[in-house]
């Protein structure tokens, strides 16, 4: 049971409270994306072992989506920030370093 | 045979009022026409008679005498009428009960995963009770509950099972 | 020996009220015990030491333990709905007028016929099944699996439904704290002098765990340690609560009990808590673990701590003659005890010497005490008779024969690792004490990094963690088999999963055969595969496996742990999520009303919706049909309360909304309505409903019934994680509205009737339009909009007047037959039609160019949520599947579902299709079947027939056809 703190209220909620989405910071492709480019967004996720970002709701809560960057592994949970945002920011990039050094980001989507 | 942990009744003559708005922008105008202060996140103001309580970081429900609805959501309308704002009135989507007792709060913690010593004497935490959803507060000797009309009778049954005599919380 | 009274001894036993007896009755003979009596204790005082038949060999069985890893003393428990299989007798209480039923024995406990799978024994050896029935495949699935499932499973499921009530309950706490003895109080007095909420939870109904029974002084020592922490306010003491299962984060599972086997309370059986602990202290203890010698499973043969636990909280004398067999100190203390309570006493001790404090105390009390010894056989069928002594040494040549009607045996002590092992805490292997114990530098992590559980006591492999109450002990020496150089016969005989019947041998034999992972040999043999999931098996059988592959223990590594600890009921999980209260039941405002009216329900996701009303004797066919001919001949009312309806708000509004539907939103006039389509991102048909545009910057969605919540999730998702610029509020007010549909061409009649400020006139109020005023008295916004392709008007008044208003309706249209109608007739209506419905004509996997409502993209837009994908070249392909009509060739109404054959056959050698039927009914009001169907190039092929073959064999014929069959011209919607 996985416990997240949501960034609007400040609570502690448990995972029945909360509405997972996926993967987070995917760019979406539209129209006049490729047939390539629209694969990627809409079907090739990523599966990661350790540092993962992902998308919930407060769905039993506030209703706010936000991100979480957690680790698949040891499910340390590194940070949870606002959705609105194409990248995290500094403070979770950093909490992710203290345990992971060697941590690569990969803001490939972000601007 | 023991007493119920708490008397579970429903409430009526009620009226809701979902206040979508910029809160940093129209918390002034609103707080003028609701008679409330804004309250803090995860927070409920009260006067007695209305409550205004923190429903996300754009939304807020103010509580009041079903009476009051109409002139209150114009007074809202008008306040907010040069603003981005979404006013609606869900008085009757809406369930609520009162939950009251000396273990009004055991009965809360059968239903729903908050942390209730961490909920303050103004807090107003949603939540879930068993599986529908749900928001509470305090109010004198016990708990204020809302959830959604169609569930009432739902609602009805998980806490008057949970308020079963004898079943109290407290280690035996 | 014989097995001979008094069972119960004059004096002791702790935990007994002997001035209350307690009757029972097991397999119809009515037996007493004692107030405060286990199960296990209470038939031991009676003499009964038979208390089960192993599940492969039906060989006899008695208890070999005292507590949760009891793998034998396993009885089907209280009657009819009541019933439960395999509830351990070591574990439960004793309460007046028990009853028990005996397991896996048939006809009786003592003659049971199935015993004769132990002569059968050398034919079944690990692997058995898998070897004998693999081939020929299909013998498997027809012949041999049902006949051994049939005598396979342990206990008997109950067939009645559970009449108790169960609840569960959520807390948080700083510290959790799991087992009330020594080391967990002593822990929970440190973590509460620090603060924060302590919580100790005990699994028995008795605090202290071992220590009482262990030291003199020991009952004291727990009742200062319990009287300071009652003096805490921080701290929570709960006993019969058994920590289950530790989960991600500190979730905590734990059940209590609260009033098993005792309905008469009134209140709720059992309690699952759910709790999130910041710390968990694992203070579990340790579980003894047996000896590998022949015949180690005869009635009788116990474990050493179980007989002392016996002889001191029960004062029940499990025999008069007890061997004690041992390769470590702690047993010693058996013997003391033993001695002590005036029963016969001689100590095997596999070690060459033995010189601690505790074999000095033994050998002080003149017992007997023999070094470098082991049993090299017991004798006995149904009882320990006696045993045959041999050096541990030796391949187990007789030395020797003790009378006897009790072994005790211990072969060290396993910590109890599973909470610290279900979350992912690791194990180390140590060597001195020959244990796998908690890895204090891998502890399972919390969501903060750090460990969030550490094991104290036993538990974490300090065996002797009572401190100052402790003796000085020698060390304890590994024997994983007695004698150590016992030939085959013996090995043979050599129990290790008691309940599951596997010996030394078997895996012996899996080594042989080249079952090098521990995880492999357990699934070939079934070691600690059965209810006590090997609490006393696994290490044994580890440490054999590990001996016949001739590597370390630690390499050949531990199986995993998963939960719960002890088997927990169904009942519990569910709590009170049963019955009524099965899952939330969504009623509409009306929901009492259509209840009064003999409502027929359809239950869509949580809601109940009207199917139809039958009548005096109509079935459910009569009444929809009934209700359609009212509707399309004078006026019906729909309940439509549960359509899902979202208001949508604010300066991008209209931007958005170009983007959730397919069509234009901001181009619709205020006061108008559009029939909308909403896909996924995906391309594929999601959801459909008529949006009404309410002002300026306003606009009203309506959903399907079914989703409502789910398109509002939808919406909020594209506006806080895409365009969280847009300047764009929604608000769910679904359930704010009785929403009431009145259908019919006498629909307007009978609104004019109702007093009014609406004008409903076609000038002031045409199709596809809706406006705002008093109905009756009422606050109303009507829709002229239309699903049954009658004139029709959907009036939304607040829920609270929901009643009050279809009441009025009722009442006006008396003289025209008005005619409440249900779901049913809505669907067949919409049919005729034409109408797409929802998960009808949709599956997931349907874009709306396949349903011909091209019509309702817009051309103009740019983008919209799904546009993309819709241009993928699979979604343009012309061999899509596309709607159509389908006539039946013979007046039979084609099955829903049913599907269109083509020429040929696909790789898998089945019949090809060409399309399927969507919505079949018979309509009343063409008094002929229709359906629509998707078909290959559908639209091209009208008046081609296709075949569909049903299950039964005949084929069923239908034509192609326009898919609206009534009204194409919609002069009645319009009218
Ligand atoms: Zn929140």
């Amino acid at each position: 049971m996985l416990i997240l703190t949501c960034p609007y209220c400040g609570l502690d909620a448990e995972e029945t409270e909360l509405h997972p989405g996926g993967e987070a910071h995917l760019k979406r492709v539209g129209p006049e994306g490729s047939d390539e480019e629209f694969e990627d967004y809409m079907f090739a996720r990523k599966n990661a072992k350790g540092v993962h970002f992902e998308r919930w709701r407060h769905a039993y809560g506030c209703g706010k989506w936000f991100l979480a960057a957690r680790d698949t592994v040891t499910l340390q949970v590194y940070g949870t920030y606002r959705a609105q945002t194409h990248a995290p920011p500094q403070d979770i990039v950093d909490a992710i370093r203290k345990v992971r050094p060697d941590w690569q980001p990969d803001w490939s989507h972000a601007e | 045979m023991a007493e119920a942990l708490a008397t579970v009744a429903r409430l009526d003559g009620l009226g809701m009022i979902t206040i979508r708005a910029d809160l940093s922008r129209s918390g002034d105008a609103i707080a003028e026409a609701a008679g409330l202060a804004i309250p803090d996140a995860t927070r409920i103001s009260t006067d007695g008679s209305r409550s205004l309580g923190w429903m996300s970081p754009d939304e807020l429900l103010l509580i009041l005498p079903a009476q009051e609805t109409p002139d209150a959501i114009a007074a809202l309308e008008q306040a907010l009428a040069a603003e981005h704002a979404l006013i609606a009135d869900v008085s009757d989507a809406r369930a609520v009960f009162e939950v009251i007792g000396d273990h009004a709060s055991d009965v809360i913690a059968k239903l729903s995963p908050a942390h209730l010593d961490a909920l303050p004497q103004d807090g107003l935490r949603r939540s879930r009770a068993a599986q529908t959803a749900a928001a509470f507060w305090r109010v004198d000797g016990g708990f204020r509950l809302i959830g959604f009309r169609s569930t009432a009778d739902y609602l009805d049954l998980v806490l008057q099972s949970a308020a079963c005599p004898g079943s109290g919380l407290a280690p035996r | 020996m014989t097995h001979t009274p008094p069972f119960r001894l004059a004096r002791g036993g702790r935990l007994i009220d002997r001035a209350f007896q307690i009757p029972f009755r097991f397999d119809g003979r009515y037996l007493r015990g004692l107030r405060g009596d286990t199960l296990a204790s209470a038939m031991l005082a009676s003499g009964q030491m038979l208390m089960g038949r192993s599940f492969k060999y039906h060989r006899p069985r008695g208890p070999v333990a005292s507590g949760a890893e009891e793998p034998n003393a396993l009885f089907g428990l209280g009657q009819g709905g009541r019933f439960e299989p395999n509830q351990r007798a070591t574990t439960t209480a004793l309460v007046p007028g028990m009853i028990l039923r005996s397991q896996n024995c048939w006809p009786s406990l003592d003659a049971d016929i199935g015993a004769v799978n132990n002569w059968l024994s050398p034919m079944l050896p690990a692997g058995f099944y898998y070897k004998t029935f693999i081939h020929p495949r299909p013998f498997w699935k027809h012949l041999f699996e049902p006949i051994i499932r049939r005598s396979a499973g342990l206990g008997r499921a109950p067939t009645d439904p559970d009449p108790d009530r169960y609840e569960q309950a959520y807390a948080l706490y700083d510290t959790v704290v799991v087992g009330g003895g020594i080391a967990g109080l002593t822990a929970a007095r440190e973590a509460a002098e620090k603060g924060g909420k302590v919580l100790v939870l005990e699994q028995n109904p008795v605090w202290g765990g071992r220590t009482p029974v262990d030291h003199k002084a020991g009952e004291a020592t727990i009742q200062a340690l319990l009287d300071d922490l009652r003096g805490r306010a921080n701290v929570t003491l709960r006993r019969n609560t058994m920590a289950t299962g530790l989960y991600d984060h500190g979730y905590l599972l734990a059940r209590e009990a609260l009033a098993d086997h005792d309905p008469n309370q009134g209140i709720p059986r059992q309690r699952l808590w759910r709790i999130r602990a910041g710390h968990i202290v694992t203070a579990t203890g340790a579980l003894e673990r047996p000896l590998a010698f022949a015949c180690n499973d005869v009635p009788g043969v116990m474990l050493a701590s179980a007989v002392r636990d016996f002889i001191v909280d029960y004062g029940v004398a499990p025999g008069q003659r007890i061997v004690v067999v041992t390769n470590n100190d702690d047993a010693y203390r058996t013997a003391l005890i033993a001695q002590e309570a005036r029963l016969d006493v001689t100590v095997l001790d596999a070690r060459d010497s033995a010189d601690g404090d505790l074999p000095q105390a033994a050998r002080a009390q003149n017992i007997t005490v023999l070094t470098g010894s082991a049993i090299a056989k017991v004798t006995g069928g149904r009882h320990v008779e006696s045993v045959a002594v041999c050096d541990q040494k030796g391949e187990g040549k007789h030395t020797g024969t003790i009378d006897c009607d009790v072994v005790a045996m211990s072969g060290g002590w396993s910590p109890i690792v599973h909470l610290y092992s279900h979350c992912g805490g690791k194990l180390l292997w140590d060597e001195a004490q020959a244990m796998f114990r908690p890895d204090p530098d891998r502890p399972p992590l919390g969501a903060d990094g750090r460990g969030n559980v550490t094991a104290t006591g036993a538990a974490s492999g300090d065996l002797r963690c009572a401190g100052d109450l402790e003796r000085a002990e020698g060390a304890t020496m590994p024997v994983w088999c007695m004698p150590a150089n016992a030939p085959y016969k013996l090995r043979a005989k050599m129990w290790l999963d008691y309940q599951n019947d596997v010996k030394v041998t078997d895996v012996l034999l899996a080594a042989r055969e080249g079952y090098a992972s521990v995880e492999h040999t357990k699934r070939y043999t079934t070691l600690g595969m059965a209810t006590d999931q090997g609490k006393v098996s696994n290490i044994n059988g580890l440490a054999i496996l590990s001996d016949a592959l001739n590597q370390p223990i630690p390499q050949t590594g531990t199986t995993t742990f998963r939960p719960p600890y002890t088997p927990l009921t169904l009942a519990t999980i569910a709590a009170d999520a049963r019955g009524e209260a099965f899952q939330p039941l969504r009623k509409t405002p009306l929901h009492a009303w259509h209840e009064r009216h003999g409502v027929s329900w359809e239950p869509v996701g949580q809601w109940r919706r009207p199917y139809c009303y039958p009548r005096g004797d109509e079935d459910r066919h009569a009444a929809v049909n009934r209700e359609i001919l009212a509707v399309r001949n004078s006026v019906g009312t729909l309940d439509a309360s549960t359509l899902g309806k979202i208001l949508v708000k604010g300066p991008d509004a209209g931007k958005f909304l170009d983007m959730m539907y397919t069509n234009m939103m901001s181009s619709l006039p205020v006061g108008k309505c559009r029939y909308g389509l909403m896909c996924s991102e995906n391309g594929f048909l999601m959801d459909d409903g008529v949006v009404a545009r309410l002002t300026e910057d306003t606009w009203l969605c309506h959903t399907t019934t079914g989703g409502a919540d789910r398109i509002h999730g939808h919406m909020e998702d594209w506006l806080q994680c895409e365009w969280w610029d847009w300047q764009v509020y929604t608000a769910n007010v679904t359930e704010q509205y009785a929403q009431i549909a009145v259908a019919g061409p006498k629909a307007r009649d009978l609104l004019e009737r109702l007093p009014g400020s609406i004008d409903l006139s076609q000038q002031a109020l045409p199709f596809m339009q809706w406006v705002e005023g008093d109905i009756a008295g009422m606050p109303a916004r009507i829709y002229r909009i239309s699903f049954s392709g009658e004139l029709s008007y959907e009036i939304a008044v607040p829920a609270g007047r929901g009643l009050e208003l279809w009441e009025r309706l009722q009442e006006a249209g008396r003289d025209l037959g008005i005619t409440p109608y249900g779901t049913e007739a809505m669907h067949v209506m919409r049919a005729e039609k034409g109408f797409i419905m929802i998960g009808d004509e949709t599956d997931g996997t349907i874009i709306p160019q396949d349903l011909g409502l091209g019509w309702a993209i817009s051309k103009k837009k740019s983008d919209y949520i799904g546009k993309r994908a819709q241009s993928r070249s699979h979604m343009k392909d012309g061999a899509r599947w596309q709607l159509v009509g389908l006539e039946s060739l013979d007046d039979r109404v084609i099955p829903d579902g049913a599907l269109a054959v083509d020429e040929g056959t696909n790789p898998n050698g089945q019949r090809k299709t060409q399309g399927r039927v969507t919505s079949s009914y018979h309509s009343p009001t063409l008094g002929r079947p229709i359906a629509m169907a998707l078909v290959r190039h559908g639209t091209g092929r009208m008046g081609q027939v296709l075949e569909f073959p049903l299950p039964s064999g005949e084929v069923l014929k239908g034509r192609i056809c326009d898919p609206v069959f009534y009204d194409k011209e919609g002069a009645r919607l319009n009218g």
